[in-house]
């Protein structure tokens, strides 16, 4: 197994941990790129605070920031590490107790 | 942390491989027991989809078939966007035993991260919805 892939899987769910990172993705996720000013304006949370959980983000790997001028700086969603992060709750999400126990139910009642 | 790469379950059902078989590589099989409704072109390569009245929909490709000792097939790791290359391999094995089959399920490749395919995926999501909505808007303004 590729051992980043599990750092990667870490990253995502300790910057989800945070509810006011949780907060900065959601809106991102929500209504596309954005600068810290603009997050500021839209969530409970200082700009100064934005502009440290960005930094957290962008290091993870799950923000990326545009080419800008500072303060006009847009950050934008990275759907990558989420997407390893995804497999992770696929193994763990995966089900084959209730459909063996179906198939089993299944072949008895063709009996 | 531990990142599960592999699934595997074990049951022994008092019937023969051959039903057992048939359950798990028929249209009726699978549409009876797994899904709501099922297609399955049983052949290595062949397709198969399963769908559920909640709406979900499974469609496989069929990669082994040794009746009635092996049936294999991936499908897409939910989650992940449709066109995504990752995909989990699973196979079932039958084995006769004195009073019925000995049934093993191994699902494989939840922990896999193939280097190019990850890297294109990547690449082809940076842009994303944003670069897509670009050229919607340069099309129409072309229009």
């Amino acid at each position: 197994m590729p051992p980043e892939i599990e750092a990667i899987a870490e990253q995502v769910f300790a910057a989800l941990a945070d509810p006011s990172r949780r907060a900065v993705l959601a809106a991102l996720a929500s209504a596309g790129p954005a600068t810290a000013t603009d997050l500021a304006a839209r969530l409970p949370i200082t700009r100064q605070a934005i502009a440290k959980h960005l930094a957290v983000l962008a290091e993870a790997g799950l923000v990326t920031a545009e080419a800008g001028e500072r303060r006009r700086v847009r950050y934008r969603l990275c759907s990558a590490p989420m997407q390893v992060a995804q497999q992770f709750l696929a193994a763990l999400a995966r089900d084959w107790d209730g459909p063996l126990g179906a198939l089993k139910d299944h072949l008895d009642r063709e009996n | 942390m531990g990142f599960p790469d592999r699934i595997e379950r074990t049951v022994e059902v008092a019937h023969p491989p051959s039903k057992v078989w048939a359950a798990l590589t028929t249209a009726e099989g699978l549409g009876a027991w797994f899904g709501n409704e099922a297609k399955i072109d049983l052949r290595p390569g062949g397709s198969a989809w399963m769908t559920w009245t909640n709406g979900h929909r499974a469609d496989m490709r069929v990669e082994r078939v040794e009746e009635p000792a092996v049936f294999g097939f991936t499908w897409g790791i939910d989650g992940l966007p449709e066109d995504d290359p990752r995909r989990t391999y699973v196979e079932f094995t039958l084995e006769a035993t004195g009073t019925g089959t000995r049934l093993t399920v191994v699902e494989t490749g939840f922990a896999q991260l193939p280097e190019d395919a990850h890297r294109k995926a990547y690449e082809g999501n940076t842009g994303g919805w944003a670069s897509e909505l670009g050229e919607l808007v340069g099309y129409l303004d072309a229009a």
